[in-house]
């Protein structure tokens, strides 16, 4: 017998059904006829993503189509995740170069570390996120992939400009 | 050979009636009968099943037009090839039965719940009766002389299907959403049957060919005009009976996971599906057709006077289903607009409410029959349908302005009579006194 049960008496605009119900009906209808709807048709029709986003990288190129990358280790080393191999190579005129470069996208977590150490601005990640593959493998991309990617780059947030501006 | 020769006969019985004043010749003999019902029967058939396909697509489409999204628009023109591809997968998925479930009575469940809803359609007239070469073609499949019993009959049916599932299912909240279906049906198809009465009683017959014929005319004489109230309680509990938002109880997600169905995938749930759909599409038919005068094209009577050719089918074909579809569509915005029933409110309002007026309201109709037969007012007449229509829209104004005094739905949410609030309050007042410790840890 714990029943303690608050009655409101509440006026009769707030309890009539049938009025609720014809403007609800009005509402659905106004939004029926609504030719304006939010959804975004996902392939032919995109959302911009943040500068700062962080997708799968990308390595920049010299004008003679060259990797800018001068192998001096410092993103392997700084990689949380461990996920770029690096075998700098040195080539007669003693500039190195990578002989072996390649980040495994899978280990990767995003962290724009690479790209925010690199000396030569070479190692990016990129803003894009459309990535699939038929295996696993693919997802190791080497530093002829990398080079070819040409998806726009991640603007990395400055603090001395923290708006961006 | 024997009942072959039976439904011969009914069939002619009732196109002697189905035509009203004038008499057609008699349907055709033999062969050519039983030829054009097989054509009947596939014709039946395929529009119905291709329709039931198209409104699933339209209630997606409506409803994400109403949610301001888009709804399915990939597979095909529109997405209109949207259930044919939901179909195709269905079909492809794997069956699972449940460990502890009644396979028997398991599988034929969906069975049940589709084959009523589409036996409803054999006796609803789709067209005006074509004048062949070889007799008068009834553009129904079987035109019973007992036409409306025959629907009420199967009509009850339909909550076996429902039933079986969630009782064969062996999963608590599949019987619960059984049981709570069965409750409702009965409840509502009550009210139902009642609020058809007057369509009955004005019709003189409950041979379906009879009711259109009636309803025949310029639409003055349309049953949604002279019986409006009936009307209004037949379309509340056509939601009831088709289990449909917002009487959608049997199957409430947020409290029964999906009710009755909710051991059931692949094709035996595509089946549900689709015999819901059925059921909206066969409920729809039986609107208009009792209240909306069928076939019958409004503002003319072209379409109810010799020649009965075949582009008048044809064209009266079409108006029927476009009596359908718009009903249809009023079933699909309401679902999309209202909110689900508490069980109490459904019952409530079925009870309480649904069936007092129904029968009331059979005594209005019957009164007003009584009395425009007394003072010497033709049925057929134009003055009949406006003094009833008159009657209606008083009644109707009544009705709604009562109903709009907080008296639909009940307890909680509305006002509570005054007597009822001062014995409530009365009884916590003695409550406290007998035990004012104890009052404190009541549920709030």
């Amino acid at each position: 017998m714990a029943i303690n049960v608050k009655v409101l008496d509440r006026p009769i605009p707030q309890t009539s059904y049938v009025r609720a119900t014809i403007s609800g009906m009005a509402l659905t209808l106004k939004h029926l006829l609504d030719r304006d709807k939010v959804t975004i048709q996902y392939p032919e029709q995109k959302l911009g993503v943040s500068p700062r986003w962080r997708g799968t990288h990308r390595m920049l190129t010299t004008e003679d189509g060259k990797a800018k990358c001068v192998a001096c280790g410092l993103c392997p080393t700084v990689c949380p995740s461990n996920c770029i191999k690096l075998v700098p190579g040195e080539d007669e005129n003693g500039n190195r170069y990578p002989l072996l470069f390649e980040i495994d996208e899978f280990r990767c977590i995003f962290c724009g570390y690479c790209q925010e150490v690199c000396p030569e601005e070479a190692i990016h990640v990129g803003r894009h996120y459309e990535n699939s593959e038929y295996s696993r493998e693919g997802f190791v991309y080497d530093l002829e992939r990398l080079m070819s990617q040409t998806h726009p780059v991640c603007e990395m947030w400055d603090p001395a400009d923290p708006k961006g501006e | 050979m024997m009942s072959f020769a039976l439904l011969q006969a009914a069939a002619a019985g009732a196109t002697r009636t189905s035509s009203g004043l004038e008499i057609l010749p008699p349907p055709p003999s033999g062969g050519v009968w039983f030829l054009a019902t097989i054509v009947k029967m596939l014709i039946t058939f395929t529009i119905y099943m291709v329709g039931v396909m198209l409104v699933i697509w339209a209630e997606r489409r409506i409803c994400a037009f109403i949610q301001d999204r888009r709804g399915p628009n990939r597979v095909g023109p529109h997405g209109l090839l949207q259930s044919v591809a939901d179909g195709v997968k269905n079909i492809m998925k794997e069956e699972t039965y449940p460990g502890q479930a009644y396979l028997p009575l398991f599988v034929l469940a969906p069975a049940m719940s589709f084959t009523t809803a589409l036996l409803v359609w054999a006796v609803i007239p789709y067209g005006a009766p074509w004048e062949s070469r070889w007799g008068t073609i009834d553009m129904a499949l079987a035109p019973l002389p007992v036409g409306f019993l025959y629907i009420l009959a199967i009509a009850s049916l339909g909550v076996y299907g429902i039933v079986l599932a969630g009782w064969s299912s062996n999963n608590k909240y599949a019987l619960l959403g059984g049981l709570r279906s069965s409750a409702q049906m009965i409840s509502y198809e009550i009210s139902m049957g009642m609020a058809i009465i007057p369509v009955l009683i004005l019709a003189g017959n409950v041979s379906l060919s009879r009711i259109v014929s009636q309803q025949a005319g310029r639409g003055l004489h349309w049953n949604v005009l002279t019986c409006t109230i009936a009307w209004f309680i037949f379309f509340v509990s056509a939601f009831a009976e088709t289990n449909r938002v917002p009487f959608d109880l049997p199957e409430a997600e947020s409290e029964l996971i999906a009710g009755y169905h909710a051991e059931y995938s692949a094709m035996k749930f595509s089946m549900f599906f689709i015999a819901e759909y059925a059921n909206v599409m066969t409920s729809c038919a039986l609107m208009s057709t009792l209240f909306l005068g069928g076939w019958d094209i409004p503002f003319t009577v072209w379409d109810n006077v010799a020649p009965h050719t075949f582009l008048k089918t044809l064209v009266t074909f079409a108006f029927f289903w476009a009596k359908i579809l718009f009903f249809v569509f009023v079933f699909i915005w309401v679902r999309w607009t209202l909110p689900r029933f508490r069980y109490d409110q459904l019952m409530a309002l079925g009870w309480k409410i649904m069936l007092p007026t129904a029968l009331a309201y059979v005594v209005f109709i019957a009164a007003m029959t009584l009395g425009l037969d007394a003072a010497g007012i033709h049925p057929a007449s134009w003055q009949y349908a406006v003094i009833m229509l008159a009657a209606n829209i008083i009644i109707a104004v009544l009705l709604f302005t009562f109903l709009d005094k907080g008296r639909l739905v009940s307890p909680a949410y509305s006002r509570l009579d005054k007597r009822n609030l001062e014995k409530l309050r009365q009884l916590d007042a003695r409550r406290a006194r007998l035990a004012p410790a104890h009052s404190e840890g009541g549920a709030d």
